[in-house]
């Protein structure tokens, strides 16, 4: 049994902008090995993390709808900024509405995503799963399909597709050694900054500089993606956190005036 | 290019309207006899408000024609007097012979059955050092005249009883009577008296407890409305700090067996800093405990969304508040313009959101605790009582408020688990399924 115990401070964990400055000293990260035999080296207190966009596009067919082909639509889970998933997840299931033939779809290699032609608005099941060395349980997400927009009441548009997107992001506490070494530079993963004394098995070389983060070419859909800006809403909670901090101040305030206050009344009534 | 075109339509047109014309009309609108087409188009087969009855529709009388029929003014007598009494009213008389038999209303002259005992049976079975004879006689005698009426039976009953005791006696008496008369006890053991005897002690204080409810002031309500809420939510608070608690253990446990981070371990995610925020907050350890239960059980899953993450967590924080507390601090969140939900939930995100519902929680604790220390100030001698769990709510307005401007507000995924109709259901047709209706999430 080998035991391998070392103090790191988390002073960079990942490359968000804005990222909260964790006061806690990082926990012992252990690396617990039995008899050198099990294959998952289970790597405590670190999170890797996959930021993923989930949603629908829907394009309206216009002249060429028919009654139950009005639209033609399509059902995605891809990297935030569009990156390659195919690193993490293995495999992905849409559900579809029961009145499709072949409701289950599917998808074993990445783009996943799913391109349908219907008529009607129901809730798909997306369910994903990881390759081996990543997670042995899935991921079920839910979406509702959007076909009509309902910020934009005009006539339908054959050009501007209604597209309904969730932002989220596929956490793996405690990720295994190999998983680790594997995606320790992918650019749809975001791993925190390892102890410099972490030894990992060499993970694969080629492709490391090929990719970057925000690479969202070559997607016949990439124009109509929805951008998440952290920044922004990271902004507006800072803002948000400042009005109220004011005014617990003031509350404390007034408080302690009034505590302050009130024996001083008692002794000028006696 | 047709109309259809302009308007975006499929160009199928629909087969139902047509349908739906042939069909009858529905068994409710159809016109009621006895009314005229014209008339009835009035009302636009809205009912009408005054009932008009058609006589055809009523059931015919049946009279066969050899009746004769008289009223005439006749003299009774009631069998339920015992005077004798001749009173007169009208008859129906048919030819000529009027009805015979008793006054049809006696019948309702109901007395009650008061058991008599013989001296034997008194002396036998009936004995009561509290009663003399006397006195059990007059309560029988009076029992029957006023047919059980005990609070009238009570105010004239010579020496000073309770109801409640008066009725003891007299049905003790009876059930005695009863049960020693009965040759087998299985006779009588259906027998109400014998059944559901009469518990005095129970009796008084149900009518204690009743007229002490009823003499309840107001104020006296609120208070002890206050006091068991108050205690719901200390008995609440402890259950979840217990709950959490026992959810920490297994996880501890199961990080190292040699047990050496069993003190760090779980306190990760509740950090100090959070701790000096929400001073002044009674509840504040069972937070940071069920936080700390959160996180560890999220560590359990080999793999979860950022999103249940933070629903998790704050959950977790807001265990102890109450469901209106909660329900404020998301009423503060869009007045500050801030998503309930994020839309970009990194982790540092996340951290921030939840932060910032920590902060909303210690300042509605602060708003709550001055306000109770400026009314105590003010009359202290009824500070508790008179400050409900609502504080003034618009004490505080962030500067940018408009109110009623909502943050458009994601709605929740797996609630939507209305199954629309897909592809291949030909028979209603494309546009009547076009509502916007759905609540459907925005973005």
């Amino acid at each position: 049994m080998t035991r391998i115990s070392l103090l790191s401070d988390q002073n960079d964990s990942h490359s968000h902008a804005g990222e909260e400055s964790d006061s806690t000293p990082h926990q012992m990260i252990e690396i617990e090995d039995e008899d050198n035999k099990s294959p998952t080296k289970k790597i405590k207190d670190l999170e890797v993390c996959v930021p993923i966009v989930y949603g629908t596009m829907s394009f309206w067919l216009g002249r060429k709808a028919t009654e139950t082909q009005s639209h033609m639509w399509t059902v995605y889970v891809r990297g935030a900024t569009n990156e390659d998933l195919g690193v993490v997840i293995k495999r992905v299931v849409f559900q579809l509405h029961p009145s499709f033939t072949n409701a289950r779809r599917v998808v074993e290699s990445p783009p996943f995503e799913l391109t349908e032609r219907g008529w009607g608005e129901f809730e798909i099941a997306i369910s994903i799963f990881f390759h081996d060395d990543v997670c042995d349980k899935q991921l079920d997400l839910f979406h509702l399909l959007k076909l009509y927009s309902e910020v934009e009441h005009g006539p339908l548009s054959t050009k501007k597709p209604v597209i309904v997107e969730s932002y989220d992001e596929i956490v793996f506490p405690d990720p295994s050694e190999e998983f680790l070494a594997r995606v320790l530079n992918h650019p749809s993963v975001i791993v925190p900054q390892l102890p410099a004394t972490l030894n990992l098995p060499p993970g694969p070389i080629e492709d490391v500089h090929e990719k970057k983060r925000g690479d969202t070419k070559d997607h016949p859909l990439g124009q109509w993606f929805i951008r998440f800006s952290e920044a922004d809403e990271l902004l507006k909670l800072a803002e948000a956190r400042q009005q109220v901090q004011n005014y617990i101040v003031k509350l404390r305030r007034r408080l302690s005036m009034l505590e302050g206050s009130a024996p001083t009344l008692k002794t000028s009534v006696s | 290019m047709d109309a259809k075109d302009i308007l975006g339509l499929p160009k199928i047109s629909l087969p139902i309207p047509q349908e739906k014309k042939s069909r009858p009309q529905k068994d409710s609108q159809r016109k009621p006899d006895g009314i005229s087409r014209e008339v009835y188009a009035l009302t636009g087969g809205v009912a009408p408000l005054m009932p008009s009855v058609d006589v055809n529709q009523l059931k015919k009388r049946h009279q066969p024609e050899n009746e004769k029929i008289t009223w005439e003014w006749l003299a009774f007598t009631n069998s339920a007097r015992k005077d004798n009494l001749q009173l007169y009213h009208w008859v129906r008389v048919v030819n000529g012979t009027p009805p015979t038999g008793d006054y049809s209303f006696a019948k309702y002259n109901k007395s009650v059955d008061v058991v008599k005992y013989t001296d034997e049976e008194y002396e036998k079975h009936l004995m009561d050092p509290a009663w003399t004879k006397e006195e059990t006689d007059q309560l029988f005698d009076l029992c029957e005249r006023f047919d059980l009426r005990f609070v009238v039976i009570a105010d004239r009953f010579s020496s000073s009883r309770s109801v409640e005791e008066l009725k003891n006696r007299y049905y003790s008496v009876s059930r005695a009577v009863l049960i020693a008369r009965a040759p087998s006890p299985a006779d009588i053991s259906g027998h109400p008296l014998v059944k559901e005897p009469y518990n005095i002690s129970q009796e008084i204080e149900r009518k204690r407890a009743l007229s002490m409810v009823l003499s309840q002031t107001k104020h006296q309500e609120r208070k002890d409305a206050e006091v068991i809420s108050e205690a719901k939510k200390i008995s609440e608070s402890r259950m979840a700090a217990k709950a959490a608690q026992d959810a920490e253990l297994p996880v501890t446990s199961s990080i190292s067996p040699e047990g050496v981070e069993k003190t760090t371990a779980p306190v990760d995610t509740a950090s100090p800093s959070n701790m000096q925020v929400s001073v002044g907050v009674a509840p504040l350890m069972s937070m940071a405990e069920n936080a700390a239960a959160a996180a560890a059980s999220l560590r359990m899953l080999r793999v979860y969304l950022r999103t249940y993450a933070l629903d998790q967590m704050v959950q977790a924080a807001s265990s102890s508040a109450g469901l209106r507390t909660i329900k404020r601090v998301e009423q503060f969140l869009q007045e500050l313009k801030v998503n309930l939900k994020p839309k970009v939930p990194t982790k540092a995100v996340c951290a921030e959101h939840l932060e910032l519902r920590k902060e909303i929680l210690t300042l509605l604790n602060l708003q709550k605790l001055l306000q109770n220390k400026e009314e105590g100030s003010s009359y202290r001698e009824s500070s508790y009582t008179e400050t409900p769990e609502t504080p003034k709510d618009r004490a505080f307005i962030p500067d940018s408020v408009s109110f009623g401007a909502m943050s458009a507000e994601r709605v929740g995924k797996r609630d939507q688990k209305r199954k629309g109709p897909g592809r291949e259901a030909p028979s209603s047709p494309a546009q009547s399924k076009r509502p916007r209706k759905l609540k459907a999430t925005d973005s």
